[in-house]
């Protein structure tokens, strides 16, 4: 990394957290849930951007978090416990996705998860005794942790904010590892990654459950920020737009989810005046990026210099 | 048992719709190795074309469908292959199916916007009548959609198979350097595939829109579950995809009947899942080299 680059990212990170000072409630609660996204994007860029394994159900694993969340906040779990909680049961689903794609690739892929997400969808609808049904679980609440209560918006973007940063960096790490190599040689060309010894089976596996993980922590703090927990938030089509929002940003690029979630979850929001013709357009532009700028929004520097 | 068979009986009609719209698909991916997830949208698109020719331009339902099937060649197949699929096929098949996605969200909001977001009902085709053999009710709508499904399954099977133009397609689809050797022409034959995708598709809409009615989001449910159809039944197979229309269509009804109505629409992935497992080229399919 050069300074520059160092320097612009903690400008960044500066700029977040003081961000609440010049938002209100309003812009606090789409703040904190673009926070949500970068999260479950991040995961979603491992498995999609890095490992190249396409995946339609990262909104399920989302659902699976923050019902997990949602059930155990309300039966009074502290929050300390709910996160792992909600990370390591979607870690564990995630695994079990894995293996359809160990034989899938590609649409056929696309396919499997993306009815994985309609199953998920069907249970939480229809499992009233444990999801609450068509009207959710109402009522989560703010969490508590170490005798501080998070319960104003920009108290709790703040947690929000630090719990990204420590994904942010574990994902950081994760990349820079040799498991970083592994994922992108799976994702390059799976045959020679196994003929120099690469256990594809296993990175694999690795790729879906930690990308699950991850939307599982951020189903974690959506449950408390949205304090409701219905079905229609982790339906099939939310899965594609996170799948836009990587590829969007950029998949495969560090920083891709964060430029995403800024086209997928904040401009519908500041245009909501023109939500339907916004969304009209976005269909038609990313069939215009994949045909122009297949590498995503963050690749349009190196595109203008090559000019 | 009458209710088990009255079952069977309209699961079979609503599958044949499945079949119809699994039809393009598997057309599609015999001929150029595309998919399309914007499918749904390429019928709902036609339906409401058609709905603008009858109601406001006043045309008759024959002629009207006349007119979509020439628009949707232009616009779904030409304008589609041309703009959406050639400046993608170099990139692979990733940034194809995620243009298609994005197709799909664009046309939906432009039909929801610029048209609008409310449901039409659609000129029927076939009258509603009943028809009743035995204790069975069977509408005669069910009947020739039905007939209709099995009919274009056969031809474009005896095209695909019997025609030195079909098997110039499926050369082109399965090699198209090899193809192209033998004095192929390539583009020629994608481009075939693309205009009869189109011409299917507009007439999957006039026999589907009167039962699932006009709205701008109809080809969600519909696309799936002809995706679903196609690789159940064998995706390089045209009988496939009637066959695995239908028995989603049965088994959904089965399903919603006798366990539970509220886990209906899982039947398509559990058997999908099933079949992706256990017999990856489908139960119709030949297994070939292509990966899956």
């Amino acid at each position: 990394m050069k300074p520059w680059q160092a320097g612009l990212i903690v400008l960044a990170a500066v700029a977040l957290w003081l961000a609440p000072l010049g938002l209100r409630n309003a812009g606090l609660y789409l703040a904190a849930l673009w926070v949500v996204n970068v999260i479950a994007g991040m995961g979603l860029n491992l498995t999609v951007g890095y490992a190249g394994q396409i995946s339609l159900g990262q909104a399920a694993f989302l659902g699976i978090g923050a019902y997990t969340a949602g059930i155990m906040a309300k039966a009074g779990v502290p929050y300390a416990l709910i996160v792992p909680a909600s990370a390591s049961l979607c870690f564990a689903v995630g695994l079990g996705l894995g293996f359809p794609a160990l034989r899938l690739q590609h649409h056929y892929l696309a396919f499997a998860t993306l009815g994985f997400n309609m199953l998920c969808y069907l249970v939480f609808r229809n499992e009233e005794w444990l999801t609450g049904g068509t009207f959710g679980l109402n009522g989560v609440p703010r969490p508590e942790l170490l005798g501080m209560r998070f319960g104003r918006g920009a108290e709790f973007f703040h947690l929000s904010l630090v719990i990204l940063f420590v994904m942010a960096a574990l994902m950081a790490l994760l990349l820079r590892s040799p498991w970083g190599r592994a994922f992108a040689a799976l994702r390059d060309n799976p045959i020679r990654a196994e003929s120099v010894g690469i256990n594809t089976t296993f990175y694999t596996l690795m790729a879906f459950a930690i990308g699950a993980a991850y939307a599982g922590v951020a189903g974690a703090l959506f449950a408390p920020l949205v304090g409701l927990v219905e079905p229609a938030s982790f339906t099939a089509s939310i899965s594609l737009s996170m799948l836009l929002m990587v590829v969007v940003g950029g998949s495969g690029r560090f920083f891709g989810p964060a430029i995403g979630a800024v086209v997928v979850v904040l401009l519908p929001e500041w245009l909501r005046f023109a939500a339907d013709w916004y969304l009209a357009i976005f269909g038609f532009a990313i069939v215009v990026m994949m045909v122009w700028l297949p590498g995503g929004l963050l690749s349009l520097p190196a595109r203008l210099a090559r000019r | 048992m009458t209710h088990f068979l009255q079952l069977i009986v309209s699961g079979t009609a609503t599958g044949s719709c499945y079949a119809l719209a699994a039809l393009g698909f598997t057309l599609l991916w015999q001929a150029s190795g595309t998919i399309n997830f914007a499918l749904g949208e390429m019928i709902m698109l036609p339906a409401f074309i058609m709905l603008f020719c009858v109601n406001v331009a006043g045309l008759s339902l024959p002629v009207a469908f006349l007119v979509t099937v020439v628009a949707s060649m232009i616009v779904l197949g030409g304008g589609f292959k041309l703009l959406v699929v050639d400046p993608l096929s170099r990139h692979g098949v990733i940034p194809l199916v995620i243009a298609t996605l994005g197709l799909s969200i664009g046309l939906k909001n432009l039909v929801r916007v610029g048209y609008s977001a409310q449901v039409f009902t659609f000129p029927a085709l076939f009258s509603d009548d009943l028809l009743s053999v035995g204790a069975l009710r069977v509408s005669i709508a069910d009947v020739g959609t039905l007939a209709v499904a099995i009919l274009i399954a056969l031809a474009v099977q005896a095209f695909l198979g019997r025609t030195l133009t079909g098997r110039a397609m499926q050369a082109v689809a399965q090699n198209r350097d090899a193809a192209r050797v033998l004095g192929i022409n390539a583009g020629r034959m994608v481009l075939y595939a693309f205009l009869i995708n189109a011409a299917l598709a507009a007439t999957t809409a006039l026999l589907v829109t009167p039962v699932y009615l006009a709205k701008f989001d109809m080809g969600d449910t519909l696309g799936l579950k002809a995706f679903y159809a196609a690789i159940i039944g064998g995706f390089n197979n045209s009988r496939g995809a009637l066959l695995g229309g239908v028995l989603v269509g049965v088994l959904e009804n089965l399903v919603g009947a006798y366990i539970s109505p509220g886990y209906k629409e899982g039947v398509a992935l559990v058997l999908f899942l099933a079949v992706i497992v256990f017999r990856p080229q489908g139960l119709l399919g030949r297994a070939d080299e292509r990966k899956v």
